[in-house]
């Protein structure tokens, strides 16, 4: 039977606080021999979805809550605000382009997702006008 | 404070070399635009960023980067990043910064291909 630990964080919206969530992250990754490159693919995941959350989320408390579940093969991440929740155009980042660049695929915002997608091997987003809950999950490779 | 960055800039007749260290944030990332803007401003467009030292990359720090191209490209400069961990490196060629900049491991072969 594997051991299974779970741990609650609470972050103020607060420059650069997203480091604590990413470390703990991390630390946790590390206890249970995730391989160097998933350690900084999930405190990357981590970071985007709590600067998505600071930025978008219009939450009156201010915070962002992560629940790390972490097992012997994977690490389950649920991240937390209690905000006005977000769009489906902010979903598929065509809300979030910023001011135009000189190459069109040289979006310059709305690519948090998209990043969290691409690093994580499952990813589901729950929102509603009470707040928006990212949720992933990082499987360890045999090494 | 969380983060603790740091910024070298090291010049030479052709090109200049920009080595960044800590989180890669809107911080880290006001600090290297305007170095590169004063390189671009004294007339290099050849320009190297070394993230060796660089131990995470926010999209905010990435939005500057392209910023960086942009400005360089203008002038038609180049800018090559070294140093990149494989997770950098997916995330630039990701977001369609490795078709605009070079990517190479180390600064030798970054300053070999300005």
């Amino acid at each position: 039977m594997s051991d299974e630990h779970k741990i609650l964080l609470t972050i103020p919206m607060y420059p650069d606080m997203e480091l604590a969530a990413a470390k703990t992250g991390s630390a946790l990754a590390e206890l249970k021999d995730f391989n160097e490159e998933a350690v900084e693919e999930i405190q990357l995941a981590i970071i985007e979805t709590c600067i998505n959350a600071s930025e978008h989320s219009q939450s009156d408390d201010k915070e962002v809550h992560i629940q790390f579940l972490v097992t012997d093969d994977k690490l389950q991440v649920k991240i937390s605000d209690r905000g006005v929740g977000i769009t489906a155009d902010t979903l598929d980042g065509t809300r979030l382009l910023g001011t135009p660049t000189l190459h069109a695929d040289l979006r310059k915002r709305g690519r948090g997702l998209q990043i969290i997608r691409a690093l994580m091997d499952e990813v589901v987003i729950e929102s509603s006008p009470n707040g928006t809950t990212v949720s992933f999950t990082k499987k360890k490779t045999p090494s | 404070m969380l983060n603790k960055f740091d910024i070298q800039v090291r010049e030479s007749k052709e090109h200049a070399i920009i080595e960044t260290a800590g989180y890669l944030n809107d911080a880290l990332g006001e600090k290297l635009s305007e170095k590169a803007q004063e390189l671009i401003q004294n007339g290099y467009t050849l320009l190297v960023i070394n993230l060796e030292q660089t131990t995470l990359i926010n999209s905010i720090g990435i939005s500057i980067l392209i910023e960086i191209i942009e400005a360089l490209d203008e002038r038609e400069g180049t800018l090559n990043f070294c140093g990149l961990s494989a997770t950098q490196e997916r995330t630039f060629r990701m977001m369609a910064i490795a078709k605009y900049a070079g990517i190479f491991p180390d600064e030798e072969a970054a300053i070999a291909n300005l």
